[in-house]
């Protein structure tokens, strides 16, 4: 398999050694992580549910661990040692997350629950204030649930109308039908930067062009990019780019809304309360500046100090190498995977990061899921929270085994052997 | 550890190969619509119910092997019985599944329905096995709308 498997990385245009002349070392990655360690169902785990969320290196864990035992305390506000010391702390994971998305300023980087709910915001604040009725939104036809229903709820409430780009067999963007799809009514447009259910990393950069011609600002959901690629708000553009911290192994409960500071500065705010004002009387409010604007209430201080740790260590480790060895683990496992009789990938872009959707023969994937977990391999079985993909292809669900960097061959063969026993079973 | 085997007994795979009274019923007076949207599994029953008695029926849609089977297996075993004994019988069923020992002889009463004893051994699973029942319940029953067990 090694040959072919060198055939195909060569094919893809892989690195095994990245151009920093550093490769990742699997196994001692493997150790930071001590989940990972552990025996389920009396069998190694192998953990290929990234893409619904990743496991947390020991510094994530200690991190948050450290902030709760030493300073804990609430931010902004006190005089007291330990409330400098925390609001520090959190405004120092904000400083880093600056410098991950190369974010101009750091109170560009607004603190979220996740993706989810920077998608929301943007949709009820600059969505509110900009779209109206005879307006249209316009996405891709590959978004997960999150980057379309906050857009229709906008829509229902302005009358405005959601527009939806198609994509091809292989789940890849039809840019000419993007384009056509641009015009004067459209006021932002919305599109995943990797796809969650397929895999395919779209060429959000082309689509950023593509709307700025027609001054649209853009909305890029990077929720399953920002563990697999280098993101470069600045060089891409975009106007708005979010993020959840869980999915690159930092904590739940904590992401991240980027977004151009005149844009931020000239949205209305999403929740008021505390922290997101300058002053307040009966009569008026005055809001605070960004970031602050977007942050009422107390904040996930501990989320954000152990997303300030979770990306320390992707930058550390390199995102060039994780990147390339996940590529080469992505195409690792879609040769031996589709040599498999009765398998049919669902996603065959040609540029695709961590994702590996399939149906096996008519076998439902949840008794794939099933008979998988018996031998400790965690994959995910359903519609990935993207049902008008599934829709899109004609199914109910697929089998997604997703990669991240502590995964090896040696799982993916694990995962091969898995189906196998999947087919004994329903031979 | 559960034994998939006792999971995907023969009975069961061969049921959601090729399920029985799979189609729709030209006859029927009652029809309920199960679907568990996290899963995707879909059914319809169609019931053709004279007067306390279920005279037939059938189901159409799509899902897991074992929601499959369940239902197939569901249609032939209340074929022909009353809205009480249905009753009896999804209440036997329900606790096999679910892993609560059903009352003394029940499991003879069960009949081909044993085969879904392991289910009890995987507890995600029970509302795959549960589907079809609580959707010819609510049709018995005469509610209205979709019923999903998720």
């Amino acid at each position: 398999m090694t040959t072919a498997a060198n055939r195909l990385s060569r094919e893809f245009g892989s690195p095994q050694v990245s151009s920093s002349g550093l490769t990742l070392d699997v196994d001692k990655v493997r150790s930071d992580f001590p989940i990972l360690r552990q025996r389920v169902r009396g069998r190694t785990l192998v953990y290929l549910d990234n893409a619904a969320t990743s496991q947390k290196p020991q510094v994530v864990i200690d991190a948050i661990r450290h902030y709760y035992e030493r300073d804990n305390a609430n931010i902004h506000r006190g005089v007291h040692f330990l409330s400098e010391h925390a609001t520090e702390e959190y405004e120092g994971a904000r400083r880093k997350l600056q410098s991950f998305l190369n974010a101009a300023d750091a109170s560009e980087i607004i603190f979220v629950r996740g993706a989810t709910e920077a998608i929301n915001l943007v949709a009820q604040t600059y969505g509110r204030t900009n779209v109206h009725a005879g307006d249209e939104v316009l996405i891709t036809a590959m978004e997960h649930h999150s980057n379309i229903v906050p857009w229709q709820i906008l829509c229902e409430e302005k009358g405005a109308r959601l527009r939806v780009a198609p994509i091809s067999d292989s789940g890849e963007l039809l840019f000419e039908d993007f384009e056509n799809l641009l015009g004067p009514r459209t006021k932002i447009v919305a599109v995943t930067h990797v796809s969650n259910a397929l895999g395919t990393i779209t060429l959000v950069q082309r689509i950023i062009e593509m709307a700025h011609r027609w001054n649209i600002p853009v909305l890029v959901d990077g929720a399953q990019a920002v563990p697999h690629l280098k993101v470069d708000v600045q060089a891409l553009g975009c106007d708005f780019y979010v993020f959840s911290g869980h999915k690159v192994y930092g904590p739940t409960g904590i992401g991240v809304l980027y977004g151009k500071s005149a844009l931020l500065d000239a949205m209305p705010p999403y929740q008021g309360g505390g922290d997101m004002i300058s002053s307040v009387t009966y009569e008026k409010t005055i809001y605070n500046n960004l970031p602050y604007k977007f942050e009422a209430g107390t904040p996930h201080v501990a989320g954000a100090i152990g997303l300030g740790a979770a990306i320390e260590y992707v930058d550390a480790l390199g995102i060039d190498n994780i990147a390339a060895h996940e590529h080469e683990l992505l195409a690792y496992a879609t040769e031996t995977v589709s040599a498999i009789p009765g398998i049919r990938l669902i996603g065959t872009a040609r540029e695709k990061a961590g994702v590996l959707s399939f149906l096996l023969d008519s076998i439902h994937p949840h008794d794939i899921g099933t008979i998988l977990d018996q031998e400790g391999i965690a994959i995910r079985t359903g519609h990935h929270c993207a049902q008008p993909v599934m829709q899109r292809f004609g199914i109910a669900a697929t089998a997604r085994a997703s990669f991240a960097l502590y995964n090896t061959r040696e799982e993916v063969d694990a995962l091969v052997e898995g189906i196998q026993k999947v087919r004994e079973v329903f031979a | 550890m559960p034994d998939l085997r006792e999971l995907y007994q023969e009975l069961i795979l061969e049921h959601s190969k090729a399920p029985r009274n799979y189609r729709a019923l030209a006859t029927a007076n009652h029809r309920a619509e199960g679907y568990n949207p996290l899963c995707g599994d879909h059914f319809t029953v169609y019931l053709d119910l004279e007067g306390d008695s279920i005279r037939d029926i059938t189901f159409q849609g799509s899902g897991c092997a074992i929601s499959k089977a369940s239902a197939s297996l569901m249609t032939q075993s209340v074929k022909g019985k009353t809205r009480a004994e249905v009753a009896k019988l999804f209440e036997q069923f329900h606790k096999l599944v679910t892993g609560q020992s059903p009352a003394n002889g029940s499991r003879d009463e069960l009949g081909k329905l044993a085969a879904f004893s392991g289910v009890s051994e995987f507890p995600v699973r029970v509302k795959c096995a549960t589907l079809a029942w609580h959707t010819l319940h609510a049709s018995l029953e005469g509610k209205q709308g979709t019923v999903s067990t998720e």
